[in-house]
């Protein structure tokens, strides 16, 4: 009994040296003086989490019962930390600069930040674990019993029951205090990576003792115990080769996905460079703790009574030879390999617990939203440690419910097979650009649920959860759905049957789920940053800063990180702006940085959907870039606008300089019309006067003088009353008070009448006037005096201006839109287009002066068609002058 | 003028560098090899089978080499890094 008290008190005296050991190492980091805590040698002895307590007792255990075959256990993960620039590099990389908390973060990141996944991928990593746990309990409370039995005192099973609870009680202290004593932004735990270190050590240590001692202390050297070997049991090469394969990949691929050995590999990876060291010095660390299992197996064989439980024979090897000491050293190397593999476990587990199921539950129930909610900082340490002491009872509980029969290799691997289920996600994810969350999903459901079918179901023993008949013939008679035969190929060891039939159809459902869907964008940005890590690692998507307020940010992120660690993060994000004071601008870098940080902490899913409930926007969705899209097209619209705009602008800018010319024009034209109204009325006014004083003051004058001068008189008081008429009638006309006296008649009869007025007193040079009286036979309704006053003119003019030797002119009656339209063409030169405009304005005459006229008759005219509802235009273009008279449409139907 | 005297030196440099990635690359593949050649081993039960200590002192000897075969190449990794920042500078 003596001895019992003497390792109870070893025991507490270890555990209260890990305390120790890692609360100093807590303290030197926070002092700034842990330089050593983040050698690549602590990173590479915390690595050694791999070899738990199963490694410990169970290997020897393995290599008594199926030789050589514990080696791939090991070899597994040497290959991959050996190809470490493949993988693990790249693993790290991502792990770093997108602040991975854990493998479900990782998963969860990759496809889109999907909490969804998040939840599956910590439910199954729990599952997984749970027994993993369970069996560390149990080897811990045996390797006691084996102790204690070895005295003599035989332990109930209540003591055992009891001893396990206490080690469990005893791990979740261990495990909050060190694992949960601050939200470190970077989810670093320096106090338990020491200490795991420091384990490491133990139990490598205390391995190679017990080596040692059965080599040479009782094998008698290397050559006389590698004989001994070949005369055992195990002394033949027996190796299935399907198991030797597959228990290679699988332990490469669990030593890959385990949470606790992401946990230690990429979350608290200090410096990538460390991986270059751990890639040789764990391979070798692995292959000294491997060394002396068999040796110590086959001496065991050999030195023990048949039928003893070769699982501890690391501990009954010594015990039975007398060398307590050794016994003890090797307990404590057992109960090492078991606690730092329950500590990192229960610290993973809770830390994917707490981010991906407390937290967004516990957000989701706070209406409020997450700035003005109560202290987060709080709830997450709490969830935090609930969540260890539920991982480490539920492994507890596990332990007590199975009764600890099955032997310990065999649940270790089933708990390995569980979890390598995330491989083919884990490296489509971060090689495959195409992979998506839908691909991930279906994945991982299908490769759980064969694993569960095929492996962990049936390990309970046919009869209890899967009944002999279903395992003999299959669900329901279906032979081709045996657990163990899939498509009813038997023979296959079960355990390479689970895991080829899971991971190739999880690897085949993954891919065709993924190639037949379409990832979201923020999966396709996510998947670019995750395969091109080492191209760029700046995240992908941005915040929309503008709206966020920077103090609600603040507020949140004190409550999360830390008040003085929030502060400093702030005014270090000021100072880099350039601003003053402790406020920086939310630019999109600045939430980026702030979001990775708060990842750190909360898991990035959490960090997103808390940084998205602030700043409003939750991320890039197809409908922002719709909308971004959107806007751009407004922009273009309205820009078009604008320019059609300004066009019309520069269009009526046009036309105001256009009437700005020829109100020019019309200015001067109204002064040259008076002085051409007093020239008009001078010049016949000056041969009236100088007559006149002609006959009143000459006696002799003969009497056809007299009729000659008096008649002159009379001519040019005649040109002055028609040139006072003139003025007179397009005065009243301007003025609108012109009283039209409508009329019916023939536009023949008009014609023909102004024809003829037109070209009274015209002699021998009166033009020929060409007419077509079929289409002129139009009754027409309007003032017939003032139309024919309209054509008088026009024809007058054609007769006095048109300078060819032949004149003609052609009076053409017809059709346009409805409206009736008389044209008057001349065969003359025609009015030069500078003319054109201004011929209708009063006092406008064509260029030489050759026939007397006041150039009223157009103004005249163009007001006569204004009246009558119609127009009269110069028409260009006809070899000749062309006018173009218009009557409306009433004119010309009402009188048909 | 000096600078044109290095280049030679340094694309050798780098050159030597890709060539080491590549045989970090390459490691485990030989690993993975060397670790399948126990699945040609006999496996009847009479004579000629491989003996345990044969097959241990085998595994473990190619463990010897990966792990001194990394080292050599992390190391020199190291060094040639540390010359890529030399040069950097």
């Amino acid at each position: 009994m003596g001895t019992l008290n003497i390792l109870v008190g070893v025991c507490l005296i270890y555990v209260v040296f890990l305390f120790l050991i890692a609360f100093a190492a807590e303290r030197a980091a926070l002092e700034g003086k842990g330089g050593w805590l983040r050698s690549p040698l602590i990173y590479t002895l915390s690595l050694s989490i791999y070899c738990t307590a199963w490694t410990f007792y169970g290997a020897v255990g393995y290599a008594a019962r199926s030789g050589l075959e514990y080696l791939t256990i090991y070899i597994g993960p040497s290959l991959v930390m050996i190809g470490w620039w493949w993988l693990l590099r790249k693993l790290v990389r991502i792990g770093r600069s997108q602040r991975i908390t854990s493998i479900a973060d990782l998963i969860s990141s990759r496809y889109g930040k999907s909490n969804l996944l998040a939840v599956g991928v910590t439910v199954l990593a729990v599952i997984g674990t749970t027994p993993y746990i369970a069996l560390q309990l149990q080897s811990v409370t045996v390797s006691f019993d084996v102790f204690s039995s070895a005295y003599g005192a035989e332990l109930t099973e209540a003591t055992q029951g009891s001893n396990a609870l206490l080690v469990a009680a005893g791990l979740t202290l261990f495990t909050i205090v060190f694992g949960t004593r601050n939200l470190d932004v970077n989810e670093r735990h320096h106090g338990v990576v020491m200490a795991v270190a420091v384990e490491a050590i133990v139990k490598l240590f205390a391995l190679l003792a017990v080596g040692i001692f059965v080599v040479w202390g009782l094998g008698g050297g290397v050559s006389e115990t590698l004989a001994r070997i070949d005369a055992s049991e195990i002394g033949q090469w027996q190796m299935r080769g399907d198991r030797w394969a597959m228990l290679i990949f699988l332990s490469g691929a669990a030593f890959l996905c385990l949470p606790r050995m992401f946990q230690v590999m990429v979350v608290e990876n200090e410096d990538e460079d460390h991986l270059r060291t751990a890639s040789w010095a764990f391979p070798a660390y692995l292959m000294i703790m491997s060394l002396f299992v068999v040796p110590i197996a086959v001496v065991g064989l050999d030195l023990m009574p048949a039928g003893s439980n070769p699982d501890f024979f690391v501990l009954t090897v010594p015990l039975a030879t007398g060398n307590d000491a050794l016994a003890m050293l090797s307990f404590i190397g057992g109960f090492s390999s078991a606690t730092s593999m329950v500590i990192v476990a229960a610290l993973a587990l809770s830390t994917m617990v707490s981010n991906h199921i407390v937290m967004p539950i516990w957000l989701s129930t706070q209406s409020v939203g997450a700035s003005v909610s109560g202290d987060v900082r709080h709830v997450v340490l709490l969830s935090r440690r609930i969540s260890i002491g539920a991982v480490v009872f539920l492994g507890y509980l596990y332990f007590r419910l199975s009764g600890g029969g099955s032997a310990l290799a065999s649940m270790g691997l089933i708990s390995f097979a569980g979890v390598a289920q995330f491989l083919p996600v884990l490296i489509g994810g971060i090689f495959w650009r195409g992979a998506t969350r839908t691909g991930a999903f279906v994945g991982l459901t299908v490769g759980f649920l064969i694993w569960a079918y095929t492996l962990l179901l049936p390990s309970f023993g046919a009869g209890t959860l899967v009944s002999e008949t279903m395992l003999a013939e299959g669900p329901m008679g279906m032979g081709w759905l045996r657990p163990q035969a899939f498509f009813g190929i038997t023979g296959m060891d079960p355990l390479v049957h689970a895991v080829f039939w899971s991971i190739l159809l999880n690897t085949m459902s993954f891919f065709i789920a993924s190639l037949v869907g379409f990832p979201s964008p923020l999966e396709r940005l996510q998947g670019a940053q995750f395969v091109n890590v080492f191209e760029h690692s700046s995240t992908p998507q941005s915040w929309g800063g503008s709206l966020a307020q920077t103090e609600d940010l603040m507020v949140m992120a004190q409550r999360i990180i830390g008040a003085r660690e929030a502060q400093n993060l702030f005014e270090r994000e000021a100072k880099r702006q350039g601003m003053s004071g402790l406020l920086p601008e939310p630019s999109p870098d600045f939430l980026q940085r702030l979001e990775r940080e708060l990842a750190g902490s909360v898991g990035a899913a959490t960090a997103h959907a808390m940084i998205g409930q602030i700043v409003g926007g939750a991320s890039v969705s197809v409908e922002d870039l719709m909308a971004v899209a959107d806007e751009t097209a407004q922009m273009m619209e309205y820009s078009s606008r604008l320019e059609a705009k300004s066009e019309e602008q520069a269009r009526t800018a046009r036309q105001l300089r256009q009437a700005n010319e020829k109100l020019t024009l019309i200015s001067e034209q109204k002064d040259s019309f008076l002085s051409q109204v007093s020239h008009e009325l001078r010049t016949p006014m000056t041969s009236i006067r100088a007559f006149s004083e002609i006959l009143r003051d000459s006696d002799r004058l003969s009497e056809d003088e007299k009729i000659k001068y008096s008649s002159i008189i009379h001519d040019e008081a005649l040109r002055l009353t028609r040139l006072l008429d003139d003025l007179l009638d397009l005065s009243v006309l301007e003025s609108g008070r012109v009283n039209l006296n409508l009329q019916s008649g023939s536009l023949k009869g008009i014609l023909d009448h102004a024809v003829s007025s037109a070209l009274t007193g015209a002699g021998e040079y009166k033009i020929r006037v060409e007419r077509d009286s079929a289409v002129e036979d139009v009754m027409l309704n309007t003032d017939l005096d003032r139309l024919s006053q309209v054509f008088i003119n026009l024809i007058g003019n054609a007769q006095k201006y048109c300078d060819a030797s032949v004149p003609k002119l052609r009076i053409e009656v017809g059709r346009s839109t409805g409206a009736l339209v008389v044209d008057f063409i001349d065969n003359g030169s025609g009015i030069p287009k500078a003319e054109q405009a201004v011929i209708f304005e009063k006092f406008s005459r064509t260029g030489e002066q050759r026939v007397k006229g006041a150039g009223l008759g157009l103004a005249i005219c163009r007001e006569i068609m204004t009246r009558l509802g119609g127009a009269v235009e110069y028409l260009p273009g006809q070899g000749g002058a062309a006018f173009r008279v218009t009557l409306p449409e009433e004119a010309a139907l009402a009188a048909q | 003028m000096s600078a044109k005297h290095n280049i030679p030196f340094l694309e050798r440099q780098s050159y030597r560098r890709r060539r080491l990635i590549d045989t970090i690359r390459m490691l485990p593949v030989i690993g993975a090899v060397l670790w399948a050649v126990p699945l040609l081993w006999r496996q009847s039960e009479d004579s000629g089978t491989v003996l345990t200590s044969d097959a241990i002192i085998y595994i473990f000897l190619v463990w010897l080499l990966l792990v001194v075969g990394g080292g050599w190449l992390a190391h020199s990794l190291k060094r040639s890094n540390a010359e890529e920042q030399e040069r950097g500078r």
